[in-house]
């Protein structure tokens, strides 16, 4: 069990971020250490814990094909029959009703959607029936579920094959939310979400499964609700979310090299929010910066923003910046696309801003017009 | 139908019908005495005119047997065996009741008897019924679970879903439609194209009847064959059982007071009163007597009496509890 270790604030193994195969190799590789990707963490883990628990089985709309979920579900159909990686119509609901009931009558499954874009044909089930069963019951009947959804970026997918809704679930009473950036991460949320005993919602992104890093082969656990230091700094704090992380550690090299000491935290749990590691760092750095793969409007930076004003306001030296998709539906250009999905670029500017912020007038208007933008 | 005529049903279980029915009616009749006033602050979706269908098909069912229920379930956790004053409690928002007062009229539970919840969306329990269904086959076991719904939830799109994939399973499944002919206030004619609910279950290829449902042994033959079928492996059955509920589709009052529907249509289903009639063919054919009926009320009577007794002298909840069990904790060691 490696998790102990994650206290430490000195970068461990387990929580380095490596962007490719080169930069683990260059590292981390060469003192030995293990290196799949994030797509064969996720699959790894699904396999260690289908071996050891006969209860868990993984269905969706093509588990079983050969693309295998982007390849997260490659060859567990050869490996456990169809009755355990078992293919779906497309019934988002009524497929997502027959997991909780399986569920609630002691099976664990893990339901995969392709595209985060496909769960609103499931918030029903998983909002008036997953999330509601334990408390509605009085705690006599819990709902073991996890579901796998990934979230689309590029290629022109637009507005219904790119959407990340992971702040809807967040709302919901009952519902846990986990988001790995890292394969480290995505094995350990995988099993800490088929271990805990309560609906979780997965939320994977398309863009980091290729990415490479540390991943011991036995099984291990990562509880729902602990985040994790990417990298200590003194000045400010991002919080950035799931393919953010590597945005934001990008953002850090570049202004490392200007003076400015970046500290970015991971929360990999949205719900529970490892709050306390928040404030603490923000408490450190007094400015705050919450980078996320999705919309701003009513996001999980806002409840993050409003949390730290809750409880540590008084250690706030700037106002609170987010860097989000601004509020308008995915669309297809390329040009329109670059537009849309900010970068590291957007998030050095961000800070800038907030680091700046009453050092002059001009910067001080600078930046309530780009908190209007 | 073949499969209603004449039923070879040992006695003790027609008895076992007749007290079921007896006590779903009396327990709905109870609830109507004392809602009044007030204090019972649950809505309440009663099941009287109905009793026939969870009588019918809950006197076939083992206690590891699963069943999925709506927001009139009163009737189904009774024929169940689940215990009046666990349903009584709660309904009174008592800690000692079945949902620890979290759930109310609506969402009943009972694990130990097949009750695993209840869910009062519309069409919600249907699927949970097929996962239900579906862990009995993976686990290797000869249960069943039922899911009793109404002709509203025939309407959903969840409905259509469940019986797709219940059926490419062939899962120990039985869909129990209580056809009452309205959804809260519309009416069937308003909402479907035609009145044969049965009829869709060729469209997934499984066998659909159609039933009167207010004929208790013909509900008791038809579910004993769907039964067989689930535990054989042979898939899943629907049954539309046509039926009426005498109260409106909330609270203790008749609804045709306020317009909802027409008086003589109530007084026409009230004349084939499923209890009424169960009672007459039992005398009728010298297995129970006037007096004997009697007598099986009131020790009914007695036990409900005691119940809700009981029920209300529970405690409420703590304040703390408002924030218990929104999340299920682990007891594991890992």
């Amino acid at each position: 069990m490696h998790e102990g270790h994650e206290e430490k604030k000195k970068a461990m193994p387990w929580t380095k971020v490596c962007i490719d195969k080169n930069e683990f190799e260059a590292g981390l590789g060469r003192e030995g250490l293990r290196g799949i990707s994030y797509r064969e963490a996720i699959r790894e883990a699904q396999r260690q814990m289908m071996e050891k628990d006969e209860r868990v089985f993984i269905l969706g709309e093509g588990v079983d094909d050969p693309g295998g979920i982007f390849g997260t579900t490659s060859g567990l159909g050869e490996r456990f029959g169809q009755e355990r990686v078992m293919d779906v119509a497309i019934a988002e609901n009524g497929i997502t009703g027959v997991a909780i009931g399986a569920a609630m009558a002691g099976m664990k499954p893990v339901f995969v959607h392709m595209r985060m874009d496909f769960l609103p044909m499931c918030m029903d089930q998983i909002f008036n029936h997953a999330a509601k069963w334990y408390y509605m019951t009085g705690g006599a009947v819990n709902v073991p579920i996890v579901i796998r959804s990934i979230i689309g970026r590029g290629w022109g997918s637009a507005a219904q094959h790119s959407q990340a809704l992971h702040a809807l679930f967040t709302h919901i009473p009952g519902l846990k939310v986990a988001i790995p950036s890292t394969p480290y991460d995505a094995k350990g949320l995988l099993i800490g979400a088929l271990e805990d005993g309560n609906p979780v919602m997965f939320v994977e992104h398309r863009w980091v499964y290729d990415y490479v890093g540390y991943v011991p082969e036995e099984i291990y656990k990562i509880p729902l609700g602990k985040g994790v230091i990417r990298k200590p700094g003194r000045d400010i704090t991002i919080v950035a979310i799931s393919q953010m992380v590597y945005e934001a550690m990008k953002a850090a090299k570049v202004l490392a090299a200007e003076g400015i000491d970046v500290e970015v935290i991971d929360p990999r749990s949205l719900k529970p929010l490892d709050e306390e590691l928040i404030f603490e760092s923000v408490k450190k750095t007094g400015h705050l910066l919450i980078a996320d793969v999705a919309c701003k409007t009513g996001g999980v930076g806002a409840e993050i923003a409003c949390r730290v004003c809750e409880s540590v306001l008084e250690y706030l030296k700037a106002p609170v910046a987010r860097v989000n998709f601004p509020d308008v539906p995915t669309p297809c250009s390329p040009v329109l696309e670059e537009a849309f999905y900010p970068s590291s670029t957007d998030i050095i500017n961000s800070i800038k801003r907030v680091i700046n912020h009453g050092r002059s007038k001009e910067s001080t208007s600078q930046h309530y017009y780009a908190c209007a933008q | 139908m073949p499969v209603c005529a004449e039923p070879e049903i040992p006695v003790s279980i027609q008895i076992e019908l007749l007290r079921l029915m007896l006590l779903m009616r009396r327990f709905e009749e109870k609830i109507i005495e004392v809602y009044p006033a007030q204090d019972m602050k649950t809505p309440v979706h009663l099941y009287i005119g109905e009793e026939a269908i969870a009588a019918g098909v809950c006197v076939h069912l083992r206690r590891d047997d699963v069943i999925f229920s709506t927001h009139r379930s009163h009737g189904h956790c009774l024929a169940k065996g689940m215990s009046p004053q666990a349903l009584l409690a709660e309904f009174y928002g008592r800690v000692t009741g079945c949902c620890k007062g979290k759930g109310g009229s609506m969402h009943p539970v009972d694990p130990d008897n097949g009750i695993l919840g209840t869910s009062a969306i519309v069409g919600g329990g249907i699927a949970l019924a097929v996962g239900a269904a579906l862990a009995a086959k993976m686990k290797k076991t000869d249960s069943l679970a039922v899911t009793f719904f109404g002709d509203g939830a025939t309407d959903e799109g969840i409905f259509h879903e469940s019986l797709n994939f219940a059926s490419l399973k062939k899962l120990p499944v039985i869909f129990v439609c209580e056809n009452n002919f309205y959804a809260t206030n519309s009416p069937q004619r308003a909402r479907q194209p035609h009145d044969n609910i049965a009829k869709r279950a060729a469209g997934y290829a499984i066998p659909g009847f159609q039933i009167d449902g207010n004929d208790v042994l013909g509900i008791y033959n038809l579910a004993k064959i769907a039964c067989r079928r689930a535990r054989y492996g042979l898939g899943p059955t629907l049954v539309e059982c046509r039926t009426y509920r005498w109260k409106g589709h909330v609270g203790p009052d008749c609804d045709y007071e306020k317009g909802c529907r027409p008086k003589d249509e109530l007084e026409d289903w009230m004349e084939k009163c499923p209890v009424k009639a169960y009672s007459e063919y039992l005398i009728a054919n010298d297995l129970v007597d006037a007096a004997e009926i009697k007598k099986l009320t009131s020790l009914i009577d007695r036990e409900l009496d005691e119940a809700l007794k009981s029920a209300q002298a529970g405690a409420y909840p703590e304040l703390a509890d408002l924030y218990r069990d929104v999340y299920y904790e682990s007891t594991a060691v890992n």
